[in-house]
């Protein structure tokens, strides 16, 4: 497996995209910390922009990596190499480079700016952390869903609706049943329908740490009451690592079925 | 015995493609796999590679099973149909990257030797003709010793000086006593090549023999048409 990581990963951080989304965040990190001259501030703005690029960014460069190493598949697969080797090899090699660009083009103008010397550098590294975390999940799914289609549109146009349903769509459902319920109880409805969701799960994750729960009401004590408490943070942690096991092994068994 | 299937069955959606294939290679030998388009050629070798899983039946190969095995396949030298190479390395990066991740011996110079192929080691593989891809491909195949060899359409868009070459190379690992399975379109390599026949119809083995079998029982005097009439003579 991690011969075929290797040369995924080689491949990836050759190409011109990784580059491309690694300026991309490096550009961003010193936008926003010209622009807020604060450490803390600039978290928060760069967590609005990134709890829904990293995803969508995840799906795209999965679904697209896929189709475009099929040739290569292939050529693996009548070598001697497991099959679940190539595929997870490809997996991580794509996921792991995208977070290098993450951690790199972020992690570069905080460091410079003096993050180290600063109090938000916990903050920070959450936001490291769950922004990986989205990009295994999504690069994973996206993964499930090319191996499913051998049609190209259709794998794509699957990619993209599954990121507007999870990033866009899903919150407008849920606003929907808090306002049409709002004669009941939601407290575990709201809990459990932000645990279903890996962005919101990440985004209530880093706002709560941000300690600015106090603008989200009566619905942010609750929460804070939850998240806030380790045995929350660690609930929490733990579904993000269940939604990026999840694809892993839905990938595995999808490639144990497929003919080529 | 280095292959042997029994009751193979593979349905691609609603298209049955194999249906029932029973089949012993022999060691040693040169066998070619011949059938009309869209008989299962491709598939039944997929089969064997492990790339297609079957719905039902048995293969092992070497004797032992290929069910959740891949191991075998370092006994397996293949040649797939259409040289689909990753388009964005260099033909020397591949030929290394395919050593590195077979992790045997092998010995790539004196065949990009024969073949001609040094002025394009630093050159993009997208950027090759058809014909040199495919020689790239039989580098490929032939770099390493393996008891098995399979080779899909290998004469594609090689010239004369490289079918020669090409025809050497597979009598060489011949009388080197290995085995080796051919399909192809062109009757006269087969005719030349091959020592068994294997005729694929409708996803059956419909005819296995010799040539001389083939020639006897279609009552013809010729190679290509006795394959033209083996579906239509009266032996049926």
């Amino acid at each position: 497996m991690f011969k075929i990581l290797k040369y995924s990963f080689y491949d990836l951080i050759r190409s011109r995209w990784s580059y491309v989304y690694f300026l991309f965040y490096l550009a961003l990190g010193f936008v926003l910390l010209f622009l807020n001259n604060d450490v803390s501030k600039a978290v928060i703005t760069l967590m609005n922009v990134i709890i829904v690029l990293i995803p969508l960014i995840g799906t795209i460069f999965g679904v697209m990596y896929y189709y475009n190493s099929r040739e290569f598949t292939e050529l693996l697969l009548a070598q001697p190499i497991k099959r679940s080797s190539i595929f997870m090899g490809q997996y991580f090699g794509v996921a792991g480079s995208l977070t290098l660009s993450l951690v790199l083009g972020l992690g570069i103008p905080f460091v410079l700016y003096g993050l180290l010397r600063s109090n938000a550098i916990f903050d920070f590294s959450l936001l490291l952390v769950t922004g990986a975390f989205l990009t295994f999940i999504f690069v994973g799914l996206s993964f499930v869903i090319a191996i499913s289609n051998e049609n190209k549109i259709k794998g794509f146009g699957y990619a993209v609706l599954l990121w507007l349903f999870l990033a866009v769509v899903y919150d407008g459902l849920f606003l929907m049943s808090l306002i049409v319920f709002e004669e009941y109880p939601l407290d575990t409805f709201s809990l459990v329908a932000t645990m279903l969701n890996p962005i919101d799960l990440s985004r209530i994750l880093i706002l709560l740490k941000l300690d600015i729960s106090a603008l989200l009401g009566y619905t942010g004590a609750i929460f804070k009451q939850f998240f806030g408490t380790n045995l929350g943070f660690f609930i929490s942690l733990v579904i993000l690592l269940l939604w990026t096991v999840l694809p892993i092994l839905g990938l595995r068994y999808k490639a144990m079925k497929k003919d080529f | 015995m280095t292959i042997e299937i029994n009751n193979l069955h593979k349905q691609f959606g609603k298209n049955q493609v194999l249906k029932g294939v029973d089949l012993t290679i022999e060691e040693g030998k040169i066998y070619a796999i011949l059938g009309p388009n869209g008989s299962g050629k491709t598939t039944l070798i997929k089969s064997v590679l492990g790339m297609v899983i079957p719905d039902k039946g048995e293969i092992s190969v070497l004797g032992a099973s290929i069910k959740k095995n891949w191991k075998y396949r370092k006994k397996i030298d293949y040649l797939p149909q259409i040289a689909n190479f990753p388009p964005n390395i260099k033909v020397k990066e591949l030929i290394s990257m395919i050593k590195d991740l077979r992790n045997s011996p092998s010995e790539e110079e004196a065949l990009i030797d024969l073949f001609g192929l040094e002025p394009f080691l630093n050159k993009k593989l997208s950027t090759l003709s058809g014909g040199t891809k495919q020689k790239v491909n039989i580098v490929l195949t032939f770099m390493f010793d393996s008891p098995l060899i399979i080779l899909d359409e290998p004469t594609t868009g090689l010239d004369p000086k490289a079918l020669i070459r090409l025809k050497e190379l597979i009598q060489k690992e011949k009388a080197n006593g290995k085995t080796i399975l051919i399909t192809s379109h062109i009757m006269q390599f087969v005719e030349e090549m091959a020592d068994e026949i294997l005729y694929l119809l409708e996803g059956e083995i419909y005819f296995k023999g010799s040539i001389e079998k083939l020639l006897q029982q279609t009552e013809q005097t010729n190679f290509e048409h006795a394959i033209a009439a083996i579906t239509t003579g009266s032996h049926v």
